[in-house]
């Protein structure tokens, strides 16, 4: 929960909200974006942001999001995020 | 557990590790009297035993595991009352999954749930959010736990809600701080801490500045440290340069992440939705000045303590810690987790019966998952 995971940004899905679509590890979910916000939303496409629990907190390299994706991978938090990530979803349609 | 050899960058590591090594040999620290380094971050905790850091530094170098995981810290007392809330029939309860096996007095979050109360994982303060969208005839309470890193997330939520107007969602709000138990630990006279290794993520919201006092006014040297096993090893570098060379300074070795002066965006929504509490309890270290944050009132609508009069705010509640536990001392560094007569005997990840155990974060837990070996050394 502490663990940021890296994400890449692909798609603005509500300007009014901040809200992006972030891929992680292959997974697709929809992240606030506010506190990245240093230029137009739509330029922030193709960034790779730190993401803590649904909130891109950081704007990294691609270099540095790979690094840390091996190293939360090696943690074994890769995975733990994934798993709530789609705990979240799950709860979302009500069969948790 | 990994060994230097099988780090990404082999090399690299060695030569930290010799380098490590010398500066130790230089300012004369043994096994017997060694430096004590406190890594502030359970995540950092988790690292260290991943990869074996503590085994694989200089003899002379001790890692004293700080109180850096949220839920280990969490008192019974507010599990008690996460179930309270939990178990009323209107209410939808979310969470970080992290929280829902860290022991009550009567149950766990996860017992609460098997018992039919309505207790939802979720990943993200926003699922909350989009859940009390979605059943406007219930009351959506979100578990806002742990440190600087997912304090801004809680409050960013209770803005967006304000702005929707979404009058079925509130926060349980039992954020914490990292600066300030550092501060009681340092003011312990049974503590023995050297240096410091700063929380990383924690730091790349707060920034560097909150730690200018462990500098200042305790003349220890802290540095803030990535996650990566090269980071952790450069971190013990900078900390033990600094006790050779007789300088106290805040150094930033996760600059690529950590800006000086932290997040903006995250510091004003923090500062606009939560005030401190003037004090609050950690388990296994009692009530800290300052240590916590409760929501402003002009945000009380979003607050579950306000709504459901359950809480901080409802009173004293302390609990005790159950009986033949240690966890206290093992979060102040006291002893090492293996000295607690329940490590796993009553206490396991499967049946925590402290929060240590809970989370791979918590100490107990590391030295459960990695430390096999050790927990038999430590028994022989
Ligand atoms: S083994 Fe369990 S009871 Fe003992 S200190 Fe660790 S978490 Fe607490």
């Amino acid at each position: 929960m502490c663990l940021g995971i890296p994400g890449q940004i692909v798609a603005v899905t509500d300007e009014t909200r901040m809200m992006a679509l972030a891929e992680v590890s292959g997974v697709r979910r929809e992240v606030n974006v506010a506190c990245v916000l240093d230029r137009p939303i739509g330029d922030l496409v193709g960034e790779w942001a730190l993401i803590h629990v649904g909130f891109a907190m950081a704007l990294i390299d691609a270099d540095e999001a790979a690094k840390t994706l091996e190293a939360l991978r090696d943690l074994g938090e890769a995975q733990e995020a994934l798993e709530a990530m789609e705990a979240g979803q799950k709860a979302l349609e009500g069969q948790s | 557990m990994k060994y230097a050899t099988e780090f990404r960058d082999p090399k690299a590591a060695k030569a930290v590790l010799a380098r490590i090594a010398a500066v130790a040999d230089e300012i004369g620290a043994t096994r017997a009297a060694p430096v004590h380094i406190m890594e502030i971050c359970g995540g950092h905790t988790h690292a260290i035993f991943r990869y074996g850091l503590d085994k694989l530094v200089h003899e002379g170098i001790e890692f004293i595991h700080g109180p850096g995981c949220p839920v280990c810290v969490l008192p019974m007392a507010r599990v008690d009352e996460c179930v309270e809330i939990a178990e009323r029939p209107e209410v939808v309860f979310t969470t970080f999954g992290d929280a829902m096996r860290v022991p009550g007095t009567r149950k766990s979050l996860m017992q609460a749930k098997a018992d039919g109360a309505d207790i939802r994982m979720v990943y993200s303060p926003l699922d909350a959010l989009e859940l009390a969208r979605r059943n406007p005839d219930r009351e959506v309470v979100f578990f806002g736990l742990g440190f600087e890193t997912t304090t801004p997330s809680t409050a960013l939520a209770i803005q967006q809600a304000a702005r929707e107007g979404l009058e079925n969602f509130s926060v349980f709000c039992n954020h914490i701080t990292v600066p300030e138990p550092i501060k009681a630990l340092l003011d312990d006279p049974h503590m023995v801490l050297d240096g410091f290794i700063g929380p990383g993520h924690v730091s790349m919201v707060i920034g560097t500045h909150p730690y200018d006092f462990i500098a200042r006014d305790y003349a220890k040297p802290i540095a803030v440290a990535g996650f990566e096993p090269l980071d952790l090893l450069q971190s013990v570098l900078m900390v033990l340069e600094q006790i050779r060379d007789g300088r106290a300074e805040v150094e930033n070795q996760y600059a690529r992440v950590v800006p000086e002066h932290g997040n903006p965006v995250s510091l004003a929504a923090m500062a606009d939705v939560y005030e401190r509490r003037p004090s609050f309890e950690w388990r296994g270290l009692g009530e800290i000045d300052a240590s916590g944050l409760r929501i402003r009132p002009v945000y009380a609508a979003y607050d579950a303590e306000e709504k459901f009069g359950v809480g901080y705010a409802a009173g004293p509640r302390n609990v005790a810690e159950p009986e033949g536990c240690a966890c206290g001392q093992v979060m102040t560094g006291r002893i090492k987790p293996t000295a607690c007569p329940q490590f796993g005997r009553g206490c396991t990840p499967e049946m925590p019966l402290g929060a240590l155990m809970v989370s791979s974060e918590g100490a107990c837990a590391a030295y459960w998952q990695y430390g096999g070996a050790r927990a038999t050394e430590a028994a022989e």
